[in-house]
Formats: C-alpha cells, sequence, structure tokens
C-alpha cells in the first residue's frame, strides 16, 4: 500500500525537489490577476451589469492577461502553460455554477413550503382547482401536500432494493469470488456496464410490457415501478459491490480456507463483513440514484392523488412524478402558484434526501471502512 | 465514496482466490513480489479446501471428513445462487428487448394510416429520432470539453483535498434528479437564454438553425445546455480515471526533460487518455439520448424543425413521457416502439462506448 500511495504522489508534490526550471516563474501574477478578475466581475455587477456578462466578459479578460503577462515575463512556452491552467480553473467554475444556481433555486423556492407539517403530512385527494384559487386571492393557507408521495417513494424504492441487492450482491461474488476470469464473467461485466446506460425511460415501458403480458394490459402498481427501478439499479450495486469485494485480502480468504471452511461460509462470515462498509456505501449511492426517477415511474406506475399504501394494488405517487405532474400540470392552470410551491417543496426533499444519502454513504465508506492491510 | 473508490486501487493488489496466473500487473512492484512470493504455497491451500467448489478435484482429495456434504450442499447452493443472478441479468436484457417487441407488435402490422402522422411508424418516428439525435449531440459538444478540463483540473491540477471536494459536487451534479433540471431549465435557464437567442437570431439569423427566437426560451437548445451539465460527471469521471492512469513514470520523464505541466498533459496524458476521452464522451451521449424529464419540461414541443432557438422539436423519451399517461391501443403500442427504437440506438451507442473504455482499463460509470 504504501509504495502504491507513493505511485501515486506526484513527483512535484515531493518536498526539496525542483523539478522544472522554466516553472520557476512565479504563481503571484496568476494569484493577482485572478483577484483582479473577481473585483472586476463584482464592480461591473455593481455597475449595473448582467451578472453572466459581467462573469464571463471578467473571466475571458483574465484569462487574456494571464497569457499576455506571462508571454512578455517568460515566453510563450511558459504562457501556454500558465493560460492552460487559467482555462482548466474556468471549467471547474462552468461546473459549480449551475449547480450553485439550482441548488440556490430549489431552497428559496421549496424550502419554506416543505417544512410545513401540513404538506408533510397530508395527500393530494379532493384538492382541486378553486381552493388554489382561493389561496391566491383570498390568502388562504395551502391546501394538499405531499404525504402520499413520500409513502409511495419509500415502499416503492425499498422495495426496488430489496429486488436489486441479492441480485447485485451475488452477481458480484459470482464475478470475484468463482469466475474472475471466465468468458462468462467477462460478458456479464461488459453486459452490466452496458446497462447501466438503458434509458430510465426503457425501464419503465420494459416494466409496463412486463406486466401487460403477466397480469393484463395497462395493471399499473408500485410493484412494477419497483421492477423498473431495479433495472437500473442492479447494474450501479453489481459494480461498486464487485469493486469492494476486490479489494478484500486475499489472505483472509486462504486462511479461512486453509482452516476447512467451506467456500460460501468463508463468502458470508469473511468476505462480505470485511467489504460491508463499501457495499453499504454502494448500496446507498445505487438507492440515491434512483429515489429521484421519474420517467420510469410516470410510465409503470401512474399516478393517483390519494394515499395508496399497497404496492400490489393501483397506482402510486412518488416525489418525482408529483414534482413532474404539478409543475407541468398545474392544478388551476389560471392560478400555477400554489402548484408550483407544491412542486418546488417535492424537489427540496427529493434534493435533500439525495443529499443525506451522498453523505452518508461518504461516512460509512470512511468511518467503518475496515483495515485491508497488516 | 464514489470518487474515492474510483481511483483507490487500479493495481489490484491482491487477486482473487480463482484467478490461475499470478498477479497480472505489468508495472510489477515490490509489493507485488511480496505477495507473489507468499502466492506459492498458499495458492496449494486453496486449491485443496476449495476442492468442493470443483467436485471432480474434490473426490479424490482426502479432507477432513466431518462436515462434508453438508458443505459440499452449502457450497452448491450458494455457488448456484451466484451463478443464477448473474444469469438472470442476461435475462433482463433480452427481456427488455422480448417485452418491448411483444408490445410493440401492433405497429408493424398496422396500415400506414392507423398510425399518428398518417404516413406509417417510420415516418412517425424518423423526426423524434433527428430531434433526439440533435439535442444529444449538441449536449455532447457543450459537455465534453468542459468535462475534460475539470477531469485535468482535479486529476493534474487541484491539491489533493481539493480533488475530494470537487469530486463530490460532481458527484452531486450527477445525483441530482432529472426532474430537478428540468424545473430549473424551466424556470432559471430558459429566460436567461432569451436575450442570447435574440441576439442569434439577428446577428446569425441568416443560418437555418436560428431563424427565429423564441420568446420564452424553452426551446431545443436550453434543452441542449440542460442535457450538457447532466452529463458532465459521467464524462468526467471516466476521463479522470484514465488521466489517473498515465504512467508515472512517462509523465515525470516528460518534466524531467523541461516540459512545462501543460506541455506534459499534452505528450504524456493526453495521447495516453485519449481513447478514454472519447468512449467517456460517447457514454454521456448515451445518457443524453435516454434523458426523458428534462427535455419533456423544458421544450415546448412540436414538429420537426432545423430551428434550434425556437419552440418545436421533440425527442423519443420525452414524446413516451407526455404521451404515455393517455395513450391506449395503437397509440400505446406506436409508444412502445418508439421506445424500442431508443433501446436500440442507447444499446449500440453504449456498446461502442464501453468497447473504446474497456480496451484501456477496467471501469465504469456506475460507481
Amino acid at each position: 500500500m504504501s509504495t502504491q500511495a507513493l505511485r501515486r504522489r506526484r513527483l512535484d508534490d515531493i518536498e526539496g525537489v525542483e523539478l522544472n526550471p522554466v516553472r520557476a516563474s512565479s504563481n503571484r501574477a496568476f494569484q493577482v490577476l485572478a483577484a483582479l478578475a473577481v473585483i472586476a466581475a463584482a464592480v461591473l455587477r455593481l455597475a449595473g451589469v448582467n451578472l453572466a456578462l459581467a462573469a464571463v466578459g471578467s473571466y475571458l479578460a483574465f484569462v487574456v492577461l494571464v497569457h499576455l503577462v506571462y508571454r512578455v515575463r517568460n515566453g510563450g512556452r511558459v504562457a501556454a502553460d500558465k493560460t492552460a491552467k487559467a482555462v482548466l480553473y474556468g471549467t471547474f467554475i462552468v461546473a459549480i455554477v449551475p449547480l450553485v444556481s439550482l441548488l440556490g433555486t430549489v431552497i428559496a423556492s421549496g424550502g419554506a413550503t416543505a417544512v410545513n407539517p401540513d404538506y408533510l403530512l397530508t395527500s393530494m385527494r379532493g384538492v382541486t382547482g378553486v381552493h388554489d384559487r382561493a389561496t391566491v386571492e383570498e390568502g388562504a393557507p395551502l391546501i394538499g401536500g405531499a404525504y402520499h408521495a413520500i409513502i409511495g417513494t419509500l415502499i416503492i424504492t425499498g422495495l426496488a432494493a430489496l429486488i436489486s441487492v441479492p441480485i447485485g450482491l451475488f452477481t458480484a461474488v459470482f464475478l470475484v469470488e468463482y469466475r474472475s476470469k471466465g468468458r462468462l464473467a467477462t460478458a456479464i461485466r461488459f453486459l452490466v456496464d452496458v446497462m447501466t446506460g438503458i434509458p430510465s425511460i426503457v425501464a419503465g415501458l420494459f416494466a409496463f410490457a412486463l406486466w401487460a403480458v403477466l397480469f393484463g394490459v395497462g395493471t399499473k402498481n408500485g410493484f412494477s415501478g419497483a421492477v423498473a427501478l431495479s433495472v437500473l439499479m442492479i447494474p450501479t450495486v453489481v459494480r461498486s459491490a464487485e469493486e469492494m469485494l476486490r479489494i478484500v485480502p486475499n489472505e483472509l480468504r486462504e486462511a479461512a480456507l486453509a482452516l476447512g471452511v467451506p467456500k460460501w461460509r468463508t463468502i458470508v462470515r469473511v468476505v462480505l463483513p470485511t467489504a460491508a462498509s463499501g457495499l453499504a456505501a454502494g448500496v446507498t449511492l445505487a438507492i440515491a440514484r434512483v429515489v429521484g426517477e421519474t420517467a420510469p415511474l410516470l410510465v409503470a406506475v401512474g399516478v393517483t392523488q390519494g394515499i395508496n399504501v399497497n404496492p400490489g394494488d393501483g397506482p402510486m405517487n412518488t416525489l418525482a412524478v408529483y414534482a413532474y405532474n404539478l409543475f407541468k400540470y398545474p392544478r388551476n392552470p389560471g392560478y400555477p402558484d400554489p402548484s408550483l410551491d407544491r412542486a418546488w417543496a417535492a424537489a427540496f426533499l427529493l434534493i435533500l434526501v439525495v443529499v443525506l444519502l451522498n453523505l452518508s454513504a461518504r461516512l460509512i465508506a470512511r468511518f467503518f471502512a475496515p483495515k485491508t492491510t497488516g | 465514496m464514489a470518487a474515492d473508490s474510483l481511483g483507490g486501487h487500479r493495481g489490484r493488489p491482491y487477486p482473487s482466490p480463482s484467478i490461475t496466473e499470478g498477479p497480472m500487473s505489468t508495472d510489477s512492484t515490490s509489493a507485488d513480489a511480496v505477495t507473489l512470493g507468499s502466492e506459492g504455497p498458499l495458492r496449494g491451500a486453496t486449491t485443496q479446501a476449495g476442492g468442493p467448489a470443483e467436485p471432480p478435484s474434490g473426490e479424490s482429495r482426502a479432507t477432513v471428513s466431518g462436515g462434508r456434504a453438508r458443505r459440499r450442499l452449502g457450497d452448491t447452493i450458494f455457488k448456484g445462487l451466484s451463478i443464477s443472478s448473474a444469469l438472470l441479468i442476461l435475462v433482463i436484457l433480452a427481456g427488455v428487448a422480448i417485452f418491448l417487441i411483444n408490445r410493440a407488435w401492433p405497429v408493424f402490422g398496422a396500415a400506414p394510416e392507423e398510425i399518428s402522422g398518417g404516413q406509417g411508424f417510420f415516418s412517425y418516428v424518423w423526426p423524434l429520432v433527428v430531434g433526439t439525435v440533435i439535442a444529444s449531440v449538441i449536449a455532447m459538444v457543450l459537455a465534453a470539453p468542459v468535462a475534460v478540463g475539470i477531469a485535468l483540473f482535479i486529476s493534474h491540477y487541484s491539491p489533493k483535498r481539493l480533488s475530494a471536494a470537487l469530486g463530490f459536487v460532481i458527484d452531486l451534479l450527477a445525483a441530482v434528479p432529472s426532474v430537478i433540471y428540468g424545473m430549473w431549465g424551466w424556470t432559471v435557464l430558459a429566460p436567461l437564454m432569451v436575450p442570447s437567442f435574440v441576439w442569434l437570431s439577428e446577428n446569425l439569423g441568416f443560418l437555418p438553425f436560428f431563424e427565429t427566437a423564441s420568446r420564452t426560451g424553452r426551446t431545443l437548445l436550453t434543452a441542449s445546455i440542460v442535457l450538457a451539465v447532466m452529463i458532465l460527471p459521467i464524462i468526467t469521471s471516466v476521463s479522470r480515471e484514465v488521466f489517473l492512469q498515465t504512467p508515472r513514470l512517462q509523465e515525470e520523464a516528460a518534466l524531467a526533460l523541461g516540459a512545462t505541466k501543460w506541455e506534459m498533459i499534452r505528450t504524456v496524458v493526453w495521447p495516453f487518455g485519449k481513447p478514454g476521452v472519447i468512449g467517456g464522451t460517447m457514454l454521456g451521449l448515451g445518457r443524453a439520448l435516454g434523458e426523458t424529464m428534462a427535455v419533456a419540461i423544458i421544450l415546448s414541443v412540436g414538429g420537426f424543425s432545423w430551428n434550434i432557438i425556437n419552440a418545436g422539436n421533440s425527442t423519443i423519451p420525452s414524446e413516451i413521457a407526455l404521451n404515455f399517461p393517455e395513450a391506449s391501443g395503437i397509440r400505446l403500442a406506436e409508444l412502445v416502439a418508439a421506445g424500442l427504437v431508443l433501446f436500440v440506438i442507447t444499446f449500440v451507442v453504449n456498446v461502442v462506448a464501453r468497447y473504446i473504455v474497456n480496451r484501456r482499463a477496467e471501469f465504469s460509470g456506475a460507481n
């Protein structure tokens, strides 16, 4: 592991190694210019220029200036180096901007409604455009919430996890413990990778078609949605579990086998517990990936306004589908605001769930990680 | 964790028991050599104890007799479960194709007049295919350079601590549900785009793509930009992986010859990583092709047109999502058939992409 770590380090990280005389050119001009660019953008914004325009303008000026300054001071090669650095920093900002904007919008538009207990604990049964009109015109309280959608999300995602986790784990066990090199394993690994790319709506159509064949055309229920989500979830579980099982030290397996422990018990009692934290983290991420799926559920589960806790009986609602429906088709098209409020609140809850799942996956992986080396 | 696990153990220090060859890292180091050394005597033990998993050799071998029968039963069951799960994946993939064909079948036997548009299935689905491809290609073209930049930034520029944080940001970008991207695109991005659309139509209006500008911003180009943001993470993570796999010695050799960091990236990292980047970009294309909700929410759909800054066009997934809830009979079969077309397209794109990516190394976008 230590040689691995050493190999991962960049040579220029190592103290006292001065690799490249050309790079002796200081970074200070770069930093000063970056600071100036930020200030310029702020000043332009205050002067009333469109924020996007101000940011893009000062960034472009920054790149050009970096290039010119270093070209004059250190010549063309260093200038190219620094320009590339400036551009790469820029690409990163490009990725952050939409994320920040999106999170900001969701929190600002949905945060207040989402923490309202009425919203969390009522369904949309019986809520009509009349109520929404009253809310807007007479200031009546917002009626109708996402209780049914929250329940539906929990049930359908839970079922999907119940289906996918065993299948995914066993497949990973097959790939790592039984056939890590065979032709079948190679084929399955490849197809699992391809399966990650199945469009979610196709998964929904698959579940719909399967149910149509099994139970008659138009049968829509929670189980069907769980099957659709499983198609999307299994490959994620397989790949992360495979990766986790693979880093379990072979010495552990050999020690167990040498003691005469049957192979399956070695896997169940030694290999899986050793990889448990990684497996849990992988499953958590897989859940996070499907919890916000809309298209397959729209197709396979349908929509309902009331509470339905039986996944075997009729349509259910989920947060994502709920948000989509209210956003796209407001309850009262003349007074869309209450519907939009509800949709954004559902979006807020979804983001909250997804972020929490992602965070907990990281924490599980970090704090419950076993020692894999001596 | 996705970010860490991706980069964590490329070298595969521990070969799994059933691998018959030794540790196969080409750049064998002392650590590998130690593993190799301890591997020899232990492998004998592995085969012996693992005997029951392979009945023929297990039969002839004398082992502790205590729990043999039970042991073999447990092993058989467990192995059977593993194999059947693995095979189930093949069954599911085949099932997707079979059941879609089953449901779409009426379309292929129907008279042309029965299909929406009245001219047969092909002329119904063709504009949708073109719309899907245009939106996805624009998204890919927009996203790929940015994603490669971010990947390089994470792999070669940012400090280690920052890299982890950036990995988390990218993971979050991947984790945001598509319906929320759609709502964001409709509410925030579309109005923002209107001035640029007006500018485009005023200055580049002679091109068929920019003829007249939309007043709402709910156009194919806006949808493509949102798609670009959505496929950024997959292209980034695949590219970052290949960049991290660049042989360290070659990088150091370039630096030692006096190359600047950028020259090193251009001469060593980029040639090494190019196939992976291409594969990752195609994976991104596959994701964009199948992305539903963002397009369904943002785009005000209409018939096919080359103009990408006005209402019009549609994509297969959004066509399905928008019409499926009310569809029945032949219309239903039509939508399923459109889904089948989408499945075939994305399957081909993904197979090619995976082939390119896997030739280089072992990883996927799934983790």
